[in-house]
């Protein structure tokens, strides 16, 4: 059984392969679907015939399409995305800058979203049908129906314009822009790095919202999946005689319970975090804040198809890789999975 | 994306699925669920409202009037003007003929497409089922809000678009629990006698198999009619949905932006609409899999 394991692995790592093809196929096609002429954009309308076929030469639109297609993958390959038309530098060098702070925005929102989401699940598990789990399931109701980008502006509006208890829309205020020597991408911890306390409270406070709007949906999500699998371990054999020896609640919860849920956690987290890029994309908007998100959105508004297709190529293989990592790791480590396929 | 619900719902064992009486105790269950009761009321109080938008609007949603801009919600205007004047409780009303309009489409191509690619890959097995099953893992994976936006910019912004962005990447959700679902319907006795009576294949999938895999899909369905509100809205937020001056809920938020430290109400009333629009299916496809599902635990 654990000699086929190496062999299912192998197996999953020819399918994420497989999906980031079919990934990298749709970027091509959705790049050729576009309707505006990419040559005539460049040269203009009104350009002689001669300079509009050395233009499309110079672009490798003149070749065959699976040669296309060769072309773009090896560009690919060797970090070449072609140049954004809005900024005219490279998109690669672009993303490089706008991706720390998406990172930073998902990673606090996902420390958020399970510091609250798991303990709430596991106690909507513990104390079924009581007032907490309805709390529990309104909670995670409402996460599953907010607009991610409405609730980020009306917590703006509440607590940046009505109680002004934060920072308003971007990183950071901007006379503090640009002082820190930016060292991990993080400004809360390059500004703690740099001893510059006043930098981090600042910075946090642009940070907190955005990240608490990103973290609830996800919440919603990890609560509801925490609370299912608990209750499927407390309906065990093991739980009833882990209780009837005499072991109390939070000896059960932490030694029995968690252990075993765990691996399905992981799983979970992974899923939650690549969906967590996905909202960045429009809270990031609502908030101004300099991602990859609202570098895509600017993108979009003025067709610059480049910059389109970098980001969902971005997004898209952190997400299947994401995915790949929880099966993974599901496969590896919960020895139940390995019977059952 | 939820995987507690991915759980096949095995028929019960007295009463077939998808006959008439089995749809009526059905019914019958799910009015002694309250909050399923009160989404199924929403989502119906919509149709009523769409259809009847022209008699229910008391403004029309399309008429600018600049000098009563941005006016509070009172009783003349009872969701406020937005910056051209326009009235937003009107808009909100017409606005309801685009929503539904996107849930019913999407519905349409997703529901059976998904359960046509779910079924027949659980029936046939062996090298159909990898091929098909692959394709669907691999549409799953896809970050699908970001695919939507790509489609949607490439193919050029409008409601159509949109539509097409979202069910291309929402129907293997569906397609997953359809194979689930005819993985254990296919090995009851009775399509083992219809076989036995010589019904080809194309019967069996269609009039044995399909039915029994309904009742998940249509639970399957609610719920991601909730998710499906939110991308929408998300696309209009964008401007790749149905353009201006269509009254598109997110496309009203984003307007609303501009303005929303001084007139909350031209982004706010659009986001209650949608909020509670998804919350009804939310709560109709949760009622919805109680009833169906006699083993689901909640």
């Amino acid at each position: 059984m654990t000699r086929d394991l190496p062999l299912k692995l192998l197996r999953r790592l020819l399918g994420l392969l497989l999906s980031l093809f079919v990934l990298l196929c749709l970027t091509f096609v959705i790049g050729r679907l576009m309707p505006t002429d990419p040559v005539g954009a460049i040269v203009g309308e009104l350009a002689d015939p001669a300079a509009y076929a050395a233009m499309r030469a110079k672009m490798g639109l003149d070749l065959p399409i699976p040669q296309q297609f060769w072309v773009y993958v090896t560009n690919l390959l060797h970090g070449d995305l072609g140049t954004a038309v809005l900024t005219g530098n490279s998109v690669a060098s672009d993303l490089a800058a706008a991706f720390p702070a998406t990172l930073e925005l998902a990673t606090l929102a996902i420390i958020l979203s399970v510091a609250v989401g798991v303990p709430l699940g596991l106690l909507a598990a513990l104390y079924r049908d009581t007032l907490l789990d309805q709390i529990a399931r309104v909670l995670s109701l409402l996460g599953h129906s907010l607009p991610v980008f409405w609730f980020g502006m009306v917590g703006l509006i509440v607590f940046y314009a009505g109680l002004q208890w934060i920072g308003g829309p971007g990183r950071i205020d901007v006379f503090y822009e640009g002082i820190v020597e930016p060292r991990t991408g993080s400004i809360l911890i390059d500004s703690l790095l740099a001893g510059e306390n006043e930098i981090f409270w600042n910075a946090l406070g642009h940070l907190i919202l955005p990240a608490c709007i990103l973290a609830y949906a996800s919440m919603a999500y990890i609560v509801r999946m925490t609370r299912s699998f608990t209750l499927e371990q407390l309906g065990q054999d093991y739980i009833i005689a882990a209780r009837a020896k005499g072991l109390r609640l939070p000896a059960v919860v932490l030694g029995h319970i968690l252990p075993n849920i765990a691996v399905q956690l992981v799983t979970i987290l992974a899923i939650s975090y690549g969906h967590m890029l996905e909202g960045a994309v429009l809270v990031e908007i609502v908030f101004s804040w300099p991602g990859v998100g609202q570098y895509m959105t600017n993108a979009l508004m003025i067709g610059d198809m480049n910059a389109i297709l970098a980001c969902t190529l971005l997004i898209g293989l952190i997400f299947m890789i994401l995915n790949a990592l929880a099966d993974a790791a599901y496969l590896a480590l919960d020895p139940r999975t390995r019977d059952a396929r | 994306m939820s995987m507690e619900a991915q759980q096949p719902i095995a028929p019960a064992a007295t009463e077939p699925a998808g006959g008439s009486s089995w749809w009526l105790a059905s019914l019958r269950r799910l009015r002694r669920e309250p909050l399923g009761m009160a989404g199924l009321c929403f989502i119906g109080l919509l149709v009523l409202v769409a259809a009847l938008a022209p008699w229910i609007a008391p403004y029309d949603p399309a008429v600018q009037n600049l000098g009563n801009a941005l006016q509070r919600p009172d009783w003349i205007h009872l969701a406020g003007t937005d910056e051209v004047g326009r009235d937003i409780f009107s808009r909100l009303v017409w606005g309801t003929r685009i929503t539904l309009q996107i849930v019913v489409t999407v519905t349409l191509i997703i529901g059976p497409v998904g359960l046509l690619i779910g079924v027949v890959a659980g029936y046939c097995g062996g090298r159909v089922d990898a091929v098909l099953m692959r394709a669907t893992d691999i549409v799953l994976s896809f970050p699908s809000l970001v695919l939507a936006l790509a489609f949607a910019a490439a193919l050029g912004a409008g409601l159509g678009t949109a539509i097409v962005a979202i069910s291309l990447t929402s129907w293997p959700s569906i397609a997953r629990l359809a194979r689930a679902e005819t993985l254990v319907v296919r090995q009851a006795e009775y399509i083992a006698a219809a076989r036995l009576y010589g019904a080809s294949h194309l019967r069996l999938i269609g009039l044995y198999v399909m039915p029994m895999c309904i009742p998940s899909v249509i639970v399957r369905l609610t719920l991601s009619m909730a998710g499906v509100i939110l991308t929408a809205a998300g696309l209009g937020f964008l401007g790749l949905g149905a353009q201006p001056p269509a009254p598109e809920w997110g496309a009203m938020i984003s307007s609303g932006r501009k303005v929303m430290l001084d007139a909350w109400w031209v982004s706010v009333m659009p986001g209650l609409a949608i909020l509670a629009t998804s919350l009804a299916f939310n709560l109709l496809g949760d009622a919805l899999r109680d009833v169906l599902d006699p083993r689901h635990a909640r």
